[in-house]
């Protein structure tokens, strides 16, 4: 595939004896909003924290095969660098609880010991608020614990607090799960904003989610890749029957 | 109908009075405690009680100034020793509750809150005592450390596993490395439960006696050498209640007093701590 960031090549990957994913092989195209759907238990979120290796955080997890980010083997680039290149948001919003919101945004260059000048910081907690769509609610309580927001405020000030590191890919493992349909809907116009920017990669168990959000789909089942394409296609002309029995509700 | 609902809104009454009987019962031997040592303590109160040495038999007056001093510097020595290695512990234990070696920890922590006192107060005798060939402050401060060992590694390991894992995760995904995560991210959100598992461990450990009687021994003079025998309260406490002169039953009591309002002092500023610094998350 043309113009692809992410090419992932016979990837597997366990947990102790269980192997959860089974030789995945992928290209993600850039700029592109990319959706990984299957039932619970489809391996599609270990895959996601396959990308930036937080997959390996859990005691007895292994990986096989290989990932490349833009031609770089994400096995040879620093945990940190490559970290910084691929953000992530997580299921449930989690700002750091003792930092106020100005803190939880530019926290990923404090935390790296990155040094800025007041000047520099402010604009970047500017510029990934508004990227975040949260700067005008928040622009005169940026000192306030980022823990007072609501839910689905603090869910964009995690977006914020990724976007600010400049990342190429932002992983989103179901960003609207734990939030109510007004807050979820805002996340997922966000999403499509952002997508000149940046590559996203969200997984969801929500099929309709799935198909208004993504250009590109892929489905998950038992740890295999069952089949990927663009959103359009898999959705209504599926190849393989067991994602036509997916979608059509025959299970998961 | 109308006469089982009656019955069991009598059976309703009768159980929660018999609660709050019970509750009523338990608590008026800690108040008639409290009363009592108030009662004969109070009267020896006044500035001159915590400013003078105690006087010899027969002389009127006389304080305490040795065993405020004494506890002060004690336990303050038991504290600088005990908090860092209490905090390090509940850390390694609520990060790593799955090792092996977590699992003895954990173990031995459970058996070191159960042993007595006094042996511990032996054992310090033998270990440090013994070798150095003299009495010492020092030798109570590290008797006493031990002591506050166990609550402090409890309260570092059960606040810090209340910790949702996603944030230390957040903090990982940034880049952040795993040292930087835990200094910078976990230990600050845990800092109410060290703080407040650190005050309650110093106020069990400022009434001990037997762990300093072969240790810190008693001083009957001001001494801040932490090399040399120091007195503390409840030593003071045991070697004047135990004598047979009235003069000294007084300033024992008046000595009880205080250190009873002091560790009343501590349980409330750990109270209002605990609330202030309670994180959200």
């Amino acid at each position: 595939m043309e113009n692809s960031i992410l090419n992932v090549q016979h990837l597997n990957a366990y947990f102790g004896e269980a192997k959860i994913l089974s030789d995945i092989n992928i290209q993600i195209p850039k700029n592109q909003i990319v959706s990984f759907m299957g039932p619970s238990g489809c391996g599609k979120t270990t895959f996601l924290r396959c990308i930036n290796r937080l997959h390996e955080l859990t005691p007895g997890a292994r990986t096989e095969g290989s990932i490349y980010l833009q031609e770089e083997d994400i096995y040879k680039l620093s945990l940190i660098l490559l970290r910084r290149k691929i953000g992530m948001v997580f299921q449930r919003p989690n700002p750091f609880p003792t930092m106020s919101i100005f803190e939880n945004v530019i926290a990923g260059y404090t935390l790296n010991g990155i040094k800025l000048s007041k000047p520099q910081k402010e604009e970047i907690v500017e510029d990934s608020l508004r990227k975040a769509d949260l700067w005008k609610e928040v622009k005169d309580t940026l000192h306030k614990k980022g823990t007072f927001l609501s839910g689905g405020q603090q869910q964009r000030l995690c977006i914020a607090r990724s976007l600010s590191m400049k990342p190429d890919v932002i992983l989103f493992d179901e960003p609207t799960s734990s939030l109510d349909p007004i807050s979820s809907n805002k996340i997922e116009e966000l999403l499509l904003e952002l997508k000149t920017d940046y590559t996203i990669i969200i997984v969801t168990h929500n099929l309709q989610q799935a198909a208004r959000t993504s250009d590109y789909t892929a489905f998950f089942y038992l740890g295999e890749l069952v089949e990927f394409n663009t959103t359009q296609v898999l959705f209504s002309n599926p190849l393989n029957k067991r994602t036509e029995d997916y979608i059509s509700g025959r299970f998961g | 109908m109308d006469k089982l609902i009656r019955s069991r809104f009598y059976k309703d009454r009768l159980f929660k009075g018999g609660i709050m009987l019970f509750t009523v019962l338990s608590t008026v031997p800690l108040l008639l405690i409290l009363f009592y040592i108030v009662k004969q303590g109070i009267s020896s109160i006044n500035w001159d009680f915590f400013i003078n040495l105690p006087k010899p038999v027969g002389e009127k007056g006389g304080g305490i100034i040795n065993g405020l001093i004494g506890t002060s510097i004690i336990v303050l020595v038991a504290s600088v020793i005990a908090i860092p290695f209490g905090a390090v512990i509940g850390l390694y234990l609520s990060e790593y509750s799955r090792d092996k070696l977590s699992y003895w920890v954990g173990l031995c922590v459970d058996v070191l809150q159960g042993i007595p006192s006094i042996v511990l107060g032996i054992i310090i005798y033998l270990w440090v005592v013994k070798p150095t060939g003299h009495f010492s402050a020092l030798s109570g401060s590290i008797a006493l450390a031990i002591m506050m060992l166990p609550p402090i590694i409890k309260s570092t390991e059960e606040t810090l596993k209340l910790i949702p894992g996603t944030i230390k995760e957040a903090s990982l995904a940034l880049g952040v490395p795993y040292y930087k995560t835990i200094l910078r991210i976990i230990l600050p959100m845990g800092l109410s439960g060290i703080l407040s598992g650190s005050i309650l461990s110093i106020s069990r450990v400022a009434g001990e006696t037997a762990p300093l009687l072969f240790t810190a021994f008693g001083n009957p003079f001001i001494n801040t050498n932490i090399l040399k025998p120091m007195s503390s309260l409840p030593l003071l406490i045991f070697n004047y209640a135990g004598s047979a002169y009235e003069d000294w039953h007084k300033l024992a009591w008046g000595a009880s007093f205080v250190l009873i309002m002091m560790i009343l002092l501590l349980n409330i500023v750990t109270k209002i701590l605990e609330r202030k610094w309670k994180i959200q998350f």
